[in-house]
């Protein structure tokens, strides 16, 4: 038995890769499917789906409503800005990491990621302690007779974006560090060395190299990041609508599965469609940052 | 007023340590390179060759000193406005753009125009024959080419001065080989001061018109590879480069050029003392003489004869060398060419035999 699967690779391949693709298959795909399914039925009175399934395209002209369309976009320009936000907080951190020695490096990149092994909502919740009208920035400007009334930091778009910051930073620094950390100093003398002065041996040579990272960054973060629900419904009070907590209500009080499964998959499709898109016209060297 | 290249004018340079004492990697180093010289920086690694290369492009300030381009102090200049440019010792080539690219981009950076940019990465990809590689990547060229192209991208520039650091040392023998001739050609060629920074005493030899000798930091001896080699100011310098042997002996009586040496034994020998020996009579002194210079068996006309026996025959190829235990115990090494058509031996192991030199070839050495 042994030998035989020796002799044969596909065998081996097979034995390798099946336990794998198995639940790969079992966990993604099949998932994936039943939300395809729920999108193209009615839904049920008290939620669900009718039974028997009745088959139509109405919730995916539902999405295309302007007013669906609008909170898509608006969710769009919010995931733009975090992630702007992000790779501009994150790309001088990871090469202040970088930086370090190893014994301060590993310590550093510990405290990026000690925020991981505390529960999301936890997180969130403490920084709407900090940002709240009796919140720790409130409370200090008021003392220091900065401010006469609390600043609404809170319960708005602001606060959202904060909090989608905060929540995605790590994602954002963990590939750029591994990037920069990769990156050759000796190139950026030779920069200079050529009449490059520290802006430009920066722009030419380190950023094009450090691209990699930077793609997988702005991958990590904007995708998440727009169909987040969490953090928009917990900063936003409810006030800022995002496309996930749009999709969240579907499958809670709005008892709308079929239309929440439609903006799901639209909203997958497009992602995808944008990383496409990118990959097509990006390099090769960026396609196997990925 | 004569302005060189380069000058280093009492430079040094201190780092901190990894334990926190201060290291000094460059020692009060004085350098004069002249124009259109193709002038080594020789050494050990840790001689402090590289940190003063360093100090030269301006990735380094001095601790101390002043560095002087073609006469201008150079002071905080930093690398990017230096009229200098380097090829690096792992090329350091720009591995996201092209060969032309990686050539155009000192060019870029001053601004030249787009046409004129082409002609010359042409030109200079010309010069160090790859023609027409433009377009290639760096990782899909030789490490030769490699080189090539990082020599290229520097002389594109026209610098006043071109800093190379050990560019060869990741090439293989043969290429290397080629290398040194085809640099020191272009160096003739282009008529740029090249300094070049090397732990290769034959590379240096075969390159330079000057050479620096370095060790812990300091310059101990500037000169033409022929001084250097022939007139070693010091132990170290006399065997850092080439081959030598070094016989104790006491000073009997220093004389004007020539001084008397009492070797082991009761031999007394005559001996060079050319440049300023300070040691007195009696004083403990070292002769250090070439292997080649020393003739087997001794010829008649030099005024130095010892006698020993044979240790020891070893067959080279074009010569042949001798181990010679002289009677005082030290052993010397004779080096005499094969010109026998057979390059049968001229001694073999445990003949008594006669050696000879004459003056001018042993130099007294104290230190």
């Amino acid at each position: 038995m042994l030998n035989l699967v020796r002799r044969h690779r596909s065998l081996r391949l097979v034995g390798l890769l099946g336990p794998g693709v198995f639940w790969l298959l079992l966990f993604f795909n099949v998932p994936l499917l039943i939300v395809l399914f729920i999108s193209l039925v009615e839904r049920g009175r008290a939620g669900g789906i009718r039974l028997p399934p009745v088959y139509t395209l109405k919730n995916y002209a539902d999405v295309f409503d302007p007013l669906y369309l609008g909170i898509l976009g608006h969710s769009l320009r919010i995931g733009l800005i975090v992630t702007g936000l992000c790779l501009l907080l994150g790309y001088p951190l990871a090469y202040f990491v970088a930086q370090r020695s190893p014994r301060w490096r590993d310590a550093l990149l510990l405290l990026v990621m000690i925020p991981f092994w505390t529960n999301f909502l936890v997180r969130t919740y403490a920084l709407r302690l900090v940002l709240g009208a009796d919140g720790l920035i409130n409370a200090a400007l008021l003392g220091l007779g900065l401010i006469q009334q609390p600043l609404d930091l809170l319960f708005n778009e602001f606060a959202v974006i904060v909090g989608l910051v905060y929540g995605y930073l790590p994602f954002a620094i963990l590939p750029m560090y591994t990037s920069i950390e990769k990156f050759d100093y000796s190139l950026l003398e030779a920069a200079a060395d050529l009449g490059a002065n520290p802006v430009l041996a920066f722009w030419r040579v380190m950023l094009p190299m450090t691209l990699p990272g930077l793609v997988a960054a702005v991958v990590l973060t904007l995708v998440p990041v727009v169909g987040a629900f969490i953090t928009p419904d917990i900063m936003g009070g409810g006030k800022v609508e995002m496309i996930g907590t749009l999709i969240n209500r579907q499958f809670g009080v709005a008892r709308d599965w079929p239309f929440g499964s439609a903006i799901s998959l639209v909203l997958m499709a497009l992602v995808l469609l944008g990383v496409v898109i990118y990959f097509r016209s990006g390099s090769e060297q960026d396609r196997r940052a990925l | 007023m004569t302005d060189y290249a380069v000058e280093l004018r009492n430079v040094s340079k201190r780092f901190p340590g990894p334990t926190g004492e201060e290291v000094i990697a460059v020692n009060n180093v004085s350098l004069q390179i002249r124009d259109g010289e193709f002038f080594s920086l020789l050494g050990p690694s840790g001689c402090g060759k590289t940190t003063s290369l360093r100090m030269i492009a301006g990735f380094e300030l001095p601790s101390a000193g002043e560095v002087n381009v073609r006469g201008r102090p150079m002071g905080q200049t930093p690398a990017f406005q230096r009229p200098i440019n380097t090829v690096f010792q792992h090329y350091a080539l720009f591995p996201h753009l092209t060969v032309g690219e990686n050539v155009a981009f000192g060019l870029q950076m001053k601004g030249i125009a787009k046409t004129e940019i082409a002609r010359r990465v042409a030109e200079a990809l010309h010069m160090v024959r790859l023609p027409g590689m433009e377009k290639r990547k760096p990782k899909q060229l030789s490490g030769g080419q490699q080189q090539r192209v990082a020599l290229a991208r520097a002389l594109v520039n026209r610098p006043q001065v071109l800093l190379l650091d050990e560019p060869l040392g990741a090439l293989d023998l043969k290429l290397r080989k080629e290398m040194q001739l085809e640099l020191k050609t272009l160096q003739r060629e282009v008529g740029i001061t090249f300094i070049y920074v090397t732990h290769d005493q034959e590379e240096a030899l075969t390159m330079s018109d000057r050479i620096a000798v370095m060790n812990h930091g300091l310059a101990l001896q500037v000169g033409s590879p022929n001084e250097i080699y022939e007139r070693p100011n010091c132990k170290f310098v006399a065997s850092f480069i080439g081959e030598t042997n070094f016989i104790e002996g006491i000073l009997a009586a220093p004389g004007n050029g020539s001084a008397q040496v009492q070797l082991g034994e009761g031999a007394l020998v005559r001996a060079d003392a050319s440049a300023g020996l300070t040691a007195a009579p009696g004083q403990k002194i070292t002769l250090a003489i070439r292997p080649e210079k020393l003739h087997l068996p001794g010829r008649p006309g030099d005024a130095n004869q010892l006698t020993g026996q044979v240790d020891d025959v070893v067959y080279i190829g074009t010569d042949t060398q001798y181990a010679i235990r002289l009677p005082g115990g030290h052993s010397v090494r004779v080096r005499e060419q094969n010109t026998d058509p057979a390059s049968r031996p001229l001694a073999q192991r445990g003949d008594a035999v006669t050696v000879s030199f004459v003056p001018q070839a042993a130099r007294v050495l104290v230190d």
